[in-house]
């Protein structure tokens, strides 16, 4: 499902604010996730602390939105910008990609939490189909 | 809990006759709900504009999901974004879905009993691919939080993903 130029513009719009609160939007999404499917924990056994507010979670949290800014800032050119990333969760993450899916609807979720007027329905299909586009490039080198 | 710990209750009609002092088969196929589950939920619900709420994620369902759209034809135009968040009848409809689901919230111990009737009609009549109920359910937990911002904590969050994922089982269960 091909980003529009209108999604492109949506999804630029809304990360430029979600950007600058990396840390707190992270933690938020990736500590939900933990929490509401039970079965990711699964992926930080070696956390001490999986709530929102532990520093290992707001880290990776952070970590991850970083990471989604910079596919935002080359919307253009998802495939390449997340290249590394890509292989790194093919090779070593292994992460099954169905979990790309639960990370992608807590991010939508804090979104809608922290920016609700910013978040019009027209938004949310953008950023849902930008996440989707971004979920698909990192699981496309794993077979 | 989560959404995987929801059970298929279709396995237990297989279990052979189970002597008196063993759980019966409802029992086994109860949902748990905690306290805490409970109040996320019902707090939650206490605060909720049921046409609102039901516009909202009916009209993002609509939006963010398109071919939805194949369902609601004798709804007149639901074209594009403007359309459908203007559009009479899906107001009525998403009302209509959120007053029902307080049915559910009233009936946290037998949802599956409480939607049996809708079930089948869900199935027979309208002939609703169950996929939709999923979508449903996340389009409002994302117009909850759009709601409630921080007031809708990961654990309140927590528990309305269960309640989707009750409901969703439940409005499944008669397809065949």
């Amino acid at each position: 499902m091909t980003l529009t130029a209108a999604d492109k513009a949506h999804v630029k719009a809304i990360w430029s604010k979600a950007g600058g609160k990396a840390e707190e939007i992270g933690a938020e999404a990736l500590g939900r996730m933990l929490e509401v499917f039970p079965q990711t924990k699964t992926y930080f056994s070696h956390y001490a602390d999986l709530s929102v507010k532990s520093s290992q979670v707001r880290t990776h949290g952070k970590k991850i939105i970083d990471a989604i800014t910079s596919a935002v800032n080359h919307i253009d050119d998802i495939t390449g910008t997340l290249s590394s990333l890509s292989t790194l969760h093919a090779n070593t993450l292994r992460v099954d990609p169905a979990n790309f899916k639960l990370l992608s609807h807590t991010i939508l979720v804090v979104l809608a939490l922290y920016f609700p007027a910013e978040f019009t329905p027209e938004v949310h299909l953008a950023c849902d189909k930008f996440l989707a586009r971004v979920s698909h490039v990192l699981a496309d080198k794993y077979r | 809990m989560g959404m995987a710990e929801v059970m298929d209750t279709s396995i237990f009609g297989l279990l052979p006759q189970l002597p008196n002092d063993q759980p019966t088969n409802q029992t086994l196929t109860m949902v748990h709900w905690t306290d805490e589950e409970r109040q996320a939920i019902t707090s939650i619900w206490a605060e909720v504009n049921v046409e609102e709420a039901g516009h909202q994620a009916l009209t993002r369902v609509l939006v963010v999901y398109p071919w939805t759209q194949r369902y609601f034809s004798t709804f007149g135009n639901v074209s594009n974004a403007t359309a459908i968040a203007g559009n009479h009848m899906v107001r009525a409809h998403g009302k209509r879905v959120v007053v029902a689901l307080g049915d559910a919230i009233k009936n946290l111990d037998n949802v599956k009993a409480t939607y049996a009737k809708l079930s089948e009609l869900h199935s027979e009549k309208l002939h609703v691919d169950p996929e939709n109920f999923r979508l449903l359910g996340e389009t409002l937990i994302i117009s909850l939080a759009a709601q409630f911002g921080a007031a809708f904590t990961p654990d309140i969050q927590a528990a309305w993903q269960k309640l989707m994922a009750v409901v969703t089982a439940a409005l499944s269960k008669q397809y065949y």
